[in-house]
């Protein structure tokens, strides 16, 4: 069986010292050999930007694609070989801004696959401008004199367009975060996992501390219940999106895959696909 | 009697003016007719002209008549727009309801068409008592649609079908009683064969089922929406999938993910959305994916012209992605094309791992017409070079599974997600023979010349279909669904002694510099004829180093297909 081991390659990542996708890396490769999953049997997707770098990080197969497209390319490598274990991943400019579009169709199509975004409410790999999820008032590079637009909230978007399961974590939790992983992976539908995930170059107010003092670990609240929508879109509210843990989950909805019609268990990339003879004879009839 | 006909429709859009079209057209083509229709629509549900052409004839056509000898009319505004190209004493048989008017060169019907529909049941069975009428003119038997008929309203239940049938027997009855059966009119005979009947998208999505595509990633556009409609009923029998994505980048990305995941994943749009996939396009050639891309080409630029004919899309599709990628550029001109071309694209894509584009056009994707029996023995399936767990033995090395390996044609070992063994990185950053990021001088240099190598020197099979004199004056040189006018043309000219040669251009990258220059080598003159404004085909002609001292062009870009006349009286001109 696999080990942690098993899914570290021998690549030095391009982050900065003390970057939060460090943990989130660590935490995807803990909850891979937790799961039992095989290197082979796990593709990560990911964008552009500096957390879309991970796919070249972790030792299964791996894509890297376009800005923003990590979603849809994750779908079609599912569709392709629904038994692969498919993370998308990326960052909150790759997933909220260029790519938001996708991200809300992912979640209302449901695919199983997991999508992990390692969100720091900045442009970092371009050197510090604003991102979707940088907070009225927010200086960047583009807002020098204050962010004049308003906050995306991720977690409360995803629960609006009908997101199965819900999770946030932050990368100085990592236990945590590898228990989200879990969870998310195992679950039958579209998984969300936001993480916040410090940049440590170019945000100087949402840094670990800040994290820290505004975190509310929904683990700590005895009586939550994830599978009370009412009570998820209230927290999420309350906390100004600051809740970390599964925030919801409907273990009911089907998945995508599963309502294709006449779509197989086995993968269609290892099926015979030569189109059969009575198939085609019938095909032609509906022309004559 | 006659030997072809020229038949048309024409109402406001969404009454029936399609239906009664190809009613007309399957009928014909079952009695062994050669039918090519073109739909002349606007980009509205309801409302405002349209019509459907049909070309009727004892041999086949692949275009539009220049004239009309028959058009049925719902309405003035449909006698007004057609009146223009009918010939002398051609028949309008026109709705009685609203009081139609004619010019003295042609001879009006007027038939109560509404009001004996209402008498069989249903104002909306006008269209049948038109058809009726028609049969009647043309010498044909009454009962030539009912096949059609019953096929099209069993389901709705017998007495609709008996009520469809008789409104077709008294328009056929009230047409003998006007005089309107003509001698002059009616049709020769035909053979009797049953061949198809089938549009360019039909046969795309048909010939897409037939080579292996299992997944299909879409968003709707006129005029590709067909195929994906198409397929989603079929794909259940296959054991497929379509998708109807939240946009095309979605559609393209997602077919690169199919394609990277192993299966063989294709999309289908036209003019808009090939703008929009266009970066991933780049992702496709960057990270050696086979995907396949349909562009049914319509008037651009921009909305442009959504429901009309243009091939415009020449330049974009070999440019329009930046940097620099290998990719095939494939063009179908006939519906029987259509079918072979995507086996062609899918086993091109896996064998040179690059993005292949097929373009259509407008008028093929939409015109049905009679198509040749198909058949499932063309189609073969080759998936390049693809390791199994097995095969990836002999290729570990110290390094890992090399995907990008250096080879002498630079192409390398594909393995799908999920092998054992396989593990490797794809990136759309440059990168070494192992997939990992590498930006370093020496590296890209090899690894960029790796990829070009792929398709240096290649020149495709048929890139080039030449017919004519061997030795003619004049080379008329065309592209897609221009193959019908063009020979038309060709034949006629040839039929009054002049000696004219066609070479139509199947594929656009590879560019077939080769044959081309061998098609037009002996050729005083050659005429470049394409549907856009400034002469793309010919560009790349010279682009890719085609050299002839007298070329010219003849480019339409009103958004209508060529009409046969148009380059007849053309190359005459030229002559």
């Amino acid at each position: 069986m696999a080990t942690v081991k098993d899914f570290r390659n021998d690549i030095r990542p391009n982050w900065c010292p003390g970057c939060g996708d460090f943990s989130v890396q660590a935490s995807i490769q803990r909850a891979l050999a937790a799961l039992g999953k095989e290197p082979h049997e796990v593709a990560v997707i990911s964008g552009i930007g500096c957390s879309g770098r991970i796919s070249g990080y972790i030792n299964t197969y791996g894509f890297h694609g376009v800005h923003g497209r990590a979603l849809p390319t994750a779908q079609g490598v599912k569709l392709a070989n629904r038994h692969l274990t498919v993370i998308a991943s990326g960052g909150d400019g790759d997933g909220f801004g260029i790519g938001l579009n996708h991200f809300m169709h992912a979640v209302r199509r449901n695919m199983d696959i997991t999508y992990i975004v390692m969100d720091n409410q900045i442009y970092g790999l371009t050197k510090g401008q604003h991102s979707p999820t940088s907070a009225h008032g927010f200086k960047a590079k583009t807002t020098p004199a204050g962010n004049i637009e308003n906050a995306l909230v991720p977690v409360q978007i995803a629960l609006a367009a009908g997101v199965s399961f819900l999770a946030q974590g932050f990368s100085s939790d990592v236990n945590q975060l590898v228990r989200l992983i879990e969870e998310g992976i195992r679950h039958k539908g579209f998984s969300f996992i936001n993480v916040f995930s410090p940049c440590v170059t170019y945000n100087k107010i949402n840094t670990y501390d800040w994290y820290r003092e505004h975190v509310y670990n929904l683990d700590e609240v005895p009586d939550y219940d994830p599978t009370d929508y009412n009570q998820a879109m209230k927290v999420i509210a309350e906390s100004h999106g600051l809740c970390t843990g599964v925030i919801y989950k409907d273990v009911n909805r089907p998945a995508y895959e599963d309502q294709i019609p006449g779509y197989k268990e086995e993968p269609i990339a290892f099926q015979d696909i030569a189109l059969q003879e009575d198939v085609f004879a019938e095909a032609i009839r509906e022309f004559a | 009697m006659l030997e072809q006909l020229s038949w048309k429709v024409g109402g406001q859009q969404g009454e029936g003016v399609e239906s009664t079209g190809e009613t007309f057209a399957v009928a014909l083509n079952r009695r062994g007719y050669y039918v090519y229709s073109f739909r002349h629509f606007s980009s509205r549900i309801k409302g405002g002209h349209s019509n459907d052409k049909v070309r009727v004839s004892l041999r086949r056509f692949r275009a539009a008549a220049d004239y009309t000898d028959v058009l049925l009319a719902f309405d003035q505004e449909s006698i007004d727009v057609n009146v223009g190209e009918m010939r002398p004493g051609g028949i309008i048989i026109a709705d009685a309801k609203f009081q139609p008017t004619a010019p003295d060169h042609v001879r009006l019907f007027p038939v109560p068409l509404t009001k004996i529909a209402e008498e069989c049941g249903s104002a909306i069975m006008k269209n049948m008592v038109s058809l009726g009428a028609s049969a009647c003119v043309l010498g044909l038997p009454v009962d030539i649609f009912n096949e059609v008929v019953e096929e099209r309203f069993r389901r709705k239940g017998q007495k609709i079908v008996d009520q469809n049938i008789e409104a077709i027997r008294r328009g056929f009855e009230h047409m003998k009683e006007l005089g309107g059966a003509d001698p002059e009119f009616a049709l020769k005979p035909a053979d009797g064969q049953r061949r198809l009947f089938m549009s360019g998208n039909d046969a795309l999505a048909l010939g897409a089922l037939a080579a292996g595509a299992r997944v299909m990633a879409a968003y709707p556009i006129t005029p590709a929406s067909d195929i994906m409609e198409y397929l989603i009923k079929k794909m259940p029998k296959v054991g497929g999938v379509v998708v109807q994505t939240e946009d095309e980048i979605a559609a393209m990305t997602m077919t690169i993910g199919a394609a990277y995941g192993g299966a063989r994943a294709f999309t289908a749009t036209s003019g808009p959305g090939l703008s929009l996939m266009m970066e991933a396009i780049g992702l496709a050639g960057m990270t050696e994916t086979p995907v396949v891309i349909v562009d049914t080409q319509r008037g651009g630029p921009s909305t442009g012209l959504p429901t009309k004919q243009e091939q415009s899309d020449l330049l974009a599709a070999l440019f329009g992605t930046h940097g620099e990628i290998p990719k095939i550029v494939l063009c179908p001109a006939t519906t029987e094309d259509c079918f072979t071309v995507m086996a062609d694209a899918f086993n091109l894509a896996e064998q040179y791992q690059c993005p292949v584009i097929v373009m259509s056009d407008l008028q093929l994707s939409l015109s049905k017409q009679t198509t040749d029996h198909l058949k499932l023995d063309d189609i073969s399936i080759d998936r390049g070079y693809v390791l199994s767990e097995a095969d990836l033995q002999a290729h570990t090395t110290p390094q890992g599974f090399k995907r990008y390996e250096f080879t002498e044609s630079g192409i390398s070992p594909r393995v799908f997600p999920g092998t054992k063994g396989g593990l490797h990185h794809v990136t759309g950053v440059e990168h070494v023979e192992t997939g990992r990021p590498n930006e370093t001088s020496p590296n890209r240099k090899v690894m960029m010349e790796k990829r070009m190598r792929k398709l240096q020197s290649v020149e495709l099979p048929n890139s080039v279909v030449s017919t004519g004199d061997e030795d003619a004056d004049l080379v008329v040189i065309g592209i897609g669904s221009n193959v019908g006018a063009i020979e038309e043309a060709r034949e006629q000219l040839a039929a009054e002694g002049y000696k004219v040669g066609h070479a139509h251009v199947h594929a656009l990258f590879p560019f077939p510099t080769k044959s081309l220059q061998a098609a037009i080598a002996k050729a005083k003159q050659v005429l470049v004829v394409e549907n856009n404004y400034t002469g793309q085909l010919r560009h790349l002609m010279s682009f890719f180093g085609v050299q002839h001292p007298n070329v010219s062009s003849l480019v339409k870009y009103d958004g209508r297909p060529f009409l046969p006349v148009e380059i007849y009286n053309h190359c005459k001109g030229l002559m």
